[in-house]
């Protein structure tokens, strides 16, 4: 067994455990069920695409120094607000789906902008504000969905006239546009590229931002604030443009997810989003304090694949019995995700 | 964490001292002024108002008390109360299963809830050596954690493996709990041992004795516990790890007594909670307790670094007369229950986020 210790060393303990996990799980679906495998590793790939830009967003924060920024949900609830906008007026289509992006883009620049500023108050505890900026901001926004100006009566509720509907249904707007877009039959599923080359597209930007003068200026920062200090960087303009990129992309990336699921949820829908978003990037191995591209791309995939992966493998070999099984997913996302994320908070070197 | 900086008070002249009183209190008074304009915008019935106010501070505030001593020993909120508010739960199921019924009942859940919180709390509290200074967020991460493994043990495990065989509590594949327990055999049973009734215009106003009583218990056991050699060890603790080690205090022993105490006391706090609804949401009571009691300790005036009984019992008060009062505001105010409801939960939130802001930034100046 010591080539398997090997293995899970050289990978990273985090990486190792969930890739045995998944290669486990494909194996079991190959031997012991009919589901084709094809269309299987197909959702896997739309799942990550789906995911890949909101675990983007934690990277410029990250690298920042401010650690993993669980407040994302202030830049996803930026991003609904610019769809929801947009949709209100009415406009379909790929502009409704780019405006969105620049809309919700351009609020959670503000939005970050604020937010950097409380975080820079808080030094050391900007993770747990974080998490409770994100709460306030989830309902915050659930106050302004109840009460929003909307026109549109596809969007407000149907009974009494008034507020935004829990889920708002994108078919007739921009749903699935980026995953259809160039897909390419895969067995008995397809292949996003429209999706998936949007996502690495925002990972080549971030890569090449993070190598110029102002990127390397932000890490250096995070890595070492008084060297950094010391070397004339402006360490708090780094962090704040550290956070601001994370927001932005928080709300460019709830757009990417919602037009791939279709569906454009409100109220509590991003509450608990933060959590396996920070699962995912801490899979890839990241830690508290470090953060890159590759972290992001590995850890996407390798969550999102588990979980997608998991549901019919398990329907199909246990759940003669009955829907009870249909919770399997979503236990093992509790427990997988807070488990990676507990361990990356205990880890001795990370403090 | 390092211990909050204490103001110095007495060299300050008359008005500064008023204001420094103010500035000090500002989490309340400004909560009271809310709970104020709540209480004359909802237009309740004021007799209705204090019999829901006893009602909640009967139900919340043993819950609320036991996060006192993880302050106290410096750890902050502790957000891992969920741990033993599910150990409190697993033995109301246990009691439910064996259709056990009456106040002795609900003695037995309490008392089989013990050792559950005892060993639990005890993990808990080796995990919380490990994350020093984040002790808060890996409270938070681990009872959301320990709640997949609760999904997990209830949810798939209950009926073939685990040997509930109740089939009121069972779903009716005969596997996993339901998602709303009934609690028949305890329900209520404290709050009505000895009930008092008072007639108050027109109304008549109940209050829960004994449920009283065992609270007031608590408060003089905290007290007195405090004050004891072990809890003097803890406040040291508390303020100074560093000092505390080299004073030949064992620091990791002491906040792993902390949590395990805390984890105790959330465990009964939460069978009184629920015993006083009657009804168990069997798979979402116990993520409930933790944020809200922690908004309640918050409220009175409690920060990260000082909480007192007295905080505690303000801050129930005013939290569950927002509570109250919340979503018939938002009735009569903007036309629409759900604001209120949401307004509230804003409210709590932003009330943890904005001390923990307050904390954090206090300790970077200091």
């Amino acid at each position: 067994m010591t080539w398997a210790v090997d293995l899970i060393k050289g990978l990273g303990i985090t990486r190792g455990i969930i890739l045995l996990f998944l290669v486990g799980l494909w194996i079991l679906a190959t031997l012991a069920t009919s589901l084709p495998l094809t269309g299987l590793f197909a959702d896997c790939l739309i799942r990550t695409g789906m995911n890949g830009v909101l675990v983007l967003a934690l990277v410029p924060a990250v690298r920042a120094g401010v650690g993993l920024n669980f407040g994302i949900p202030l830049g996803i609830v930026c991003g609904l607000f610019g769809m929801v906008t947009l949709m209100d007026m009415n406009i379909r289509g790929y502009s409704s789906l780019f405006g969105a992006m620049v809309l919700g883009g351009g609020i959670g620049a503000l939005a970050g902008f604020l937010y950097a500023r409380l975080l820079e108050r808080v030094k050391g505890q900007e993770m747990m504000v974080g998490i409770y900026v994100g709460f306030a901001a989830v309902a915050g926004a659930s106050i302004y969905w109840l009460v929003a100006p909307v026109k549109n009566p596809e969007l407000v509720w149907p009974l009494g006239g008034a507020g935004l509907r829990n889920t708002l249904v994108l078919a007739d707007y921009y749903s699935q546009y980026l995953d259809k877009l160039g897909a390419i039959p895969f067995g008995t599923g397809y292949i996003p590229t429209g999706l998936l080359a949007f996502w690495l597209g925002m990972c080549g930007l971030l890569a090449l931002f993070l190598k110029t003068k102002m990127g390397t200026a932000l890490t250096a920062a995070g890595a070492n604030e008084r060297f950094a200090e010391a070397s004339g960087i402006n360490v708090t303009r780094m962090r704040t443009i550290g956070v601001i990129l994370s927001t932005v992309l928080g709300a460019i990336g709830i757009v990417i997810y919602s037009q791939s699921y279709g569906f454009v949820q409100l109220y509590k829908g991003p509450l608990l989003m933060a959590f396996p978003t920070v699962a995912a990037l801490l899979i890839g191995g990241a830690t508290v304090r470090n953060a890159t591209i590759t972290h992001v791309i590995i850890g996407t995939f390798l969550f999102q694949s588990v979980l997608t992966t998991s549901l019919p493998v398990v329907n199909e070999i246990v759940a003669k019995g009955g829907s009870e099984f249909g919770n399997i997913p979503e236990i093992a996302r509790l427990i997988i995700s807070n488990g990676i994320i507990l361990y990356a908070l205990t880890r001795k070197e990370s403090a | 964490m390092a211990a909050e900086p204490v103001l110095p008070l007495v060299e300050e002249p008359g008005t500064n001292r008023v204001k420094s009183a103010m500035v000090q209190n500002i989490v309340p008074i400004l909560f009271g002024l809310l709970c104020l304009t709540g209480v004359l915008a909802a237009q309740i019935p004021f007799p209705f108002l204090i019999n829901e106010v006893v009602t909640r501070l009967a139900r919340n505030l043993f819950l609320v008390l036991s996060l006192i001593i993880p302050v106290v020993a410096g750890m902050g909120l502790n957000f891992g109360i969920v741990i033993g508010a599910m150990c409190g739960q697993i033995s109301l199921i246990i009691v439910e299963n064996a259709e056990w019924a009456g106040i002795d009942a609900l003695l037995i859940a309490a008392l089989i809830s013990l050792p559950l919180s005892l060993l639990f709390g005890f993990l808990t509290g080796l995990l919380m050596n490990q994350a020093k200074g984040r002790e808060m967020i890996t409270g938070m991460i681990l009872a959301f954690f320990a709640n997949g493994i609760y999904q997990l043990l209830f949810l798939l495990m209950a009926g073939p493996l685990i040997p509930l065989r109740n089939e009121k509590i069972l779903l009716p594949t005969g596997v996993g709990l339901r998602n709303t327990i009934d609690l028949v055999g305890t329900k209520h049973q404290l709050d009505e041992l000895v009930r008092v009734g008072v007639p108050f215009m027109g109304l008549k106003l109940f209050f829960p004795i004994i449920t009283f009583v065992v609270i007031a218990l608590l408060c003089f056991g905290l007290r007195w516990y405090l004050n004891t050699r072990s809890g003097h060890g803890l406040r040291a603790v508390g303020q100074d790890m560093h000092v505390a080690e080299i004073a030949g205090i064992h620091v990791n022993r002491s906040r792993i007594r902390a949590i395990i105490l805390s984890t105790m006391l959330g465990g009964i706090g939460h069978v009184i909670w629920l015993h006083s609804i009657g009804t168990m949401n069997t798979y979402q009571s116990h993520e409930q307790v933790g944020p809200y009691a922690i908004a309640a300790l918050l409220v009175g005036g409690a920060t990260v670094a000082r909480a007192t009984i007295w905080h505690a019992i303000l801050g129930t008060f005013l939290f569950h007369t927002l509570f109250i009062v919340s979503p018939l505001a938002g009735q009569t105010l903007l036309g629409s229950a759900q604001i209120g409801e949401y307004f509230r939960e804003f409210v709590s939130y932003a009330v943890i986020g904005v001390t923990l802001a307050l904390h954090a930034w206090k300790t970077a100046r200091a």
